[in-house]
């Protein structure tokens, strides 16, 4: 297991510790309290389909704020990005009449355009006015919101005042093998198309010349272009993957485990997606496994709240707290450095004759990446 | 004997390596003591002791003649030890003063008393021959007046014994001999300097006694003025240097590069290179001479297409490169070692082996059908490893971040050298590089004219650019002021024509 792995194992240890702390504080014992949540995530066929269900577009979400990462960009338009490429892959479901087999194809590609449509306007501003993408991609997200607000309730209003009409069945994920298979679950073909997305993903960073650029310019931009890679094409076309990817969130979400859209709901897991991706250490692996972490929490926190006395506000809270332990792994990665620090520098002292005097410079430059 | 600092057979241990062995190192009252070593020789963890940094694991340290433990940075300031840092370490919108009082601030109620120490501060400066103004900002004055802001950090302290670590390193010609001369002023006033350094010659200006290090071991002390540079040299290093670069008389062919009528703007968005006109043959070194910031960084990203060019023109092999994208120009044969390794040169959290395909990751046999090929990388990388004697741990593995400077440096120039480029501009190619290193970087520079090839080299350093190139050309202020053959001039000339005085006018 790398360092990576080792940390993150860390942080949901401390976040399930936290929360262990905070059901004392309550009155509740966190031994139960935890069993009933592992539980309602695994004890049966259709409730282990159900987590993976709901790990699903975290899977993607985690995975489009990894890719944007790796250029050195901190997309965190996610939630709007996912929620415009499910409308989008929505719009084109309950409009057009052909047979699955194309139009699935036809919605996740337009899901996957819808979000990379979005999150194209903050990596153009980045690539030609330098206007930070994290003020530009998140502001992004209201103007999803209130778009497919408007046009639903137009153009595509269902029984609800809410919500959009329902897909017929052909025009989702769902496969009643796949169902049977877990015992009824609303797990679907999402997940398979996940985890395809992950393996895609990982391949592009570690084995294309395009990932060698992407990363190129998200470790050191000023490198990348003396060594003739355009830096601004590579910022606008990972942010466009990478808010494709959320798109591609949107359409599990709306067009898998759901056959609607609620509007008037920012979906959450756009937001979690920053989470997935830091616990995951930033790799494509690692946010399919942090995705299945998180999956389990969601889909075990009713089954713990029926079993127990413990609040649902408290079960929330809880988990936030777990969550907030995983998405700042990151200070767990300082303390590990912090406690083998004294070791390391003196090595490195000598091995590279980088210089003690100025432990800063041993140091790796988190703060370079910040400023990309 | 009178000694301010003695540390006596000095041993310190790392965790698989001896980075200081039996270590004696005696600086007497009122004298500049060089200690002298390679990177890596140790010279840092020693003196990382003085400054409580690390504790010695045998020996012994003396102050002012008496045993004392050291165990942290403040310890060592009480004890009246200050250290001018390679790299500075200043607030760059505070001014002078602010900086120097940061951490020490004098108080007047609830305020910091600015006035007082403006004062204060003003009257240090006076003394020693700063000249610095307490009231200006760190961003706005020169690297020269950055250091002498950490060197009145340091006496604002009453530091007694000063520690200069590799001072000149960031400096201008003549900012160096102002700093020699401020070193001067130090020793009158009754201070004590250690001066670490690799520069031979400004031992040989400045300092009374040198202390050799090598490899972590003790190797001597001499007294500098009976002590030849090359005597030196030979101690550091452990065999002989030659100084003078050898070479042949250079044979230059076609015109590679010619430049004509150049301007480029500058980051401030004003002209830092105006009407700039110079021709590079195949087989010649061409040197560019002048002090940083004179128009040197806008030539070479102007050439190599870093920078807009605004007016003017760049023919590299009878073709106009004017707007050609950067891959096109490598392309077209423009290799570049660039001036700062760490912002251009090599993308730190990548392995070597990543770093020496950055200009042909997208070419066969690297990558195919827009796939890395993994095993022609790694020869490719291997070859150059070996080829330029590259030492890293785990050879191609190793992360550019953990090789040292001198083999960070001699990984790019590898890699710029193997793209076999018709024309090579190098941009200081030694700077922070240590005896050794230096010859053979100048060899393979000479080696590449010798192949017939063009090359540009701008350096800060007046005596590379006097060995190594054929011709020299002198900028100041962005304007060409003069062509010289390298075999015919002196430093006083170029001296003269670096300041900006032009060859026309000096014989009036």
């Amino acid at each position: 297991m790398n360092k990576a792995g080792i940390i993150s194992l860390i942080s949901v240890f401390l976040g399930l510790l936290a929360g262990a702390v905070l059901m004392i504080i309550t009155g509740h014992n966190p031994f139960v309290g935890f069993m009933y949540l592992i539980q309602g995530g695994t004890l049966t066929l259709e409730r282990i389909g159900n987590t993976l269900a709901t790990a699903t577009p975290l899977i993607l979400t985690g995975l489009s704020v990894t890719f944007a990462f790796k250029t050195g960009l901190f997309n965190i338009g996610t939630p709007g990005q996912m929620l415009f490429g499910g409308f989008c892959a929505t719009a084109v479901g309950l409009t057009s009449n052909l047979p699955s087999i194309l139009l699935l194809p036809l919605m996740l590609l337009a899901g996957f355009l819808g979000g990379a449509l979005f999150a194209f306007i903050p990596g153009l501003l980045k690539a030609v006015f330098n206007v930070h993408e994290v003020v530009s991609s998140i502001m992004m997200n209201w103007i999803s919101f209130w778009i497919v607000y408007y046009t639903i309730q137009a153009y595509f209003k269902g029984n609800m005042e809410t919500e959009s009409r329902l897909l017929a069945d052909s025009a989702t994920l769902r496969a009643p093998w796949l169902s049977n298979l877990f015992g009824g679950s609303y797990i679907n073909l999402g997940l398979l198309i996940a985890i395809l997305c992950v393996a895609v993903v990982a391949f592009i960073l570690n084995k294309t010349t395009f990932g060698y650029e992407l990363k190129s310019v998200g470790f050191n931009r000023h490198a990348a272009e003396y060594g003739g890679i355009s830096v601004n094409k590579n910022i606008i076309l990972s942010m466009m993957i990478s808010g494709g990817l959320a798109g591609l969130a949107g359409v599990m979400q709306y067009a898998g485990n759901a056959n609607n859209i609620q509007i008037g709901v920012m979906p959450s897991q756009g937001f979690d997606g920053i989470a997935v991706a830091l616990l995951g250490g930033i790799t494509p692996i690692g946010s399919l496994f942090s995705a299945l972490f998180f999956g389990l929490l969601y889909s075990g926190r009713g089954f713990m709240n029926a079993m127990t006395d413990v609040p649902p506000e408290i079960a929330d809270t809880i988990i936030a707290t777990i969550i907030y332990f995983a998405a700042t792994s990151i200070l767990v990665e300082r303390l590990l450095d912090k406690f083998s620090k004294s070791r390391k520098t003196a090595q490195l002292s000598e091995a590279t004759t980088a210089d003690p005097l100025y432990p800063d410079s041993s140091e790796k430059n988190t703060e370079d990446k910040g400023d990309n | 004997m009178d000694y301010v600092v003695e540390m006596l057979n000095i041993r310190k241990e790392f965790p698989g390596i001896v980075a200081n062995d039996n270590i004696t190192l005696q600086l007497k009252r009122g004298e500049v003591h060089a200690l002298l070593g390679e990177n890596g020789a140790g010279k840092s963890t020693l003196m990382g002791m003085l400054f409580g940094m690390y504790h010695p694991d045998l020996g012994s340290i003396k102050i002012n003649g008496s045993e004392v433990k050291i165990a942290n940075p403040n310890v060592a300031n009480d004890l009246g030890i200050g250290m001018v840092h390679q790299h500075f370490k200043l607030v760059h919108n505070f001014t002078t003063t602010q900086n120097i009082i940061l951490g020490i601030e004098p108080k007047k109620g609830l305020t910091v008393d600015i006035k007082s120490a403006t004062t204060k501060v003003a009257e240090l400066s006076k003394r020693y021959g700063l000249n610095v103004d307490p009231s200006a900002k760190i961003e706005d004055i020169s690297v020269g007046m950055q250091q002498r802001v950490e060197i009145l950090k340091m006496l604002y302290r009453n530091a007694e014994i000063l520690i200069f670590d590799e001072p000149t390193a960031v400096l201008t010609p003549q900012e160096i001999n102002d700093l020699m001369e401020i070193m001067k002023n130090l020793i009158q006033e009754g201070k004590s300097i250690i001066l670490i350094t690799h520069k031979l010659k400004e031992i040989k200006a400045v300092a009374d006694r040198c202390t050799v290090i090598r490899r972590g071991k003790y190797i001597g002390t001499v007294d500098v003025k009976s002590t030849s540079e090359m005597e030196m040299a030979k101690m550091m290093v452990g065999r002989p240097v030659s100084f003078k670069v050898t070479k042949i008389p250079s044979t230059p062919k076609d015109t590679i590069l010619k430049i004509d009528n150049l301007c480029v703007q500058n980051n401030k968005k004003v002209l830092g290179l105006k009407n700039f006109s110079l021709e590079v043959r195949a087989g010649e070194i061409v040197g560019i001479a002048g002090v940083e910031g004179n128009g040197q960084s806008e030539l070479v990203e102007a050439i190599t297409g870093l920078r807009k060019i605004e007016s003017g023109s760049v023919v590299v092999k009878d073709q106009p490169i004017n707007t050609l994208s950067v891959k096109k120009r490598i392309d077209m044969g423009i290799a570049h070692i660039p001036e700062d390794r760490h912002k251009r040169g090599l993308i730190l959290d990548y392995t070597v082996e990543d770093n020496m395909i950055l200009e042909i990751y997208h070419k066969e046999p690297f990558s195919r059908y827009k796939l890395l090929n993994r095993p022609a990388i790694h020869s490719y990388a291997d070859k150059i490893i070996a080829d330029f004697d590259v030492r890293a741990g785990e050879g191609g593995a190793s992360y550019a971040r953990s090789l040292s400077g001198g083999n960070q440096q001699k990984a790019i120039i590898g890699r710029e050298i193997a793209l076999d480029p018709d024309l090579l501009i190098a941009v200081q190619p030694t700077r922070g590089l240590d005896v050794g290193s230096i010859e053979y970087i100048h060899k393979r520079l000479i080696e590449q004219r010798d192949k017939g090839k063009a090359v540009l080299l701008v350096s800060l350093e007046l005596d590379e650019v006097m060995n190594v190139s054929d011709r020299i050309a002198i900028v100041n202020n962005g304007e060409l002021i003069g062509i010289v053959q390298a075999s015919e001039t002196n430093e006083n000339e170029i001296g003269l024509m670096m300041a900006g005085v032009k060859g026309e006018d000096r014989h009036e």
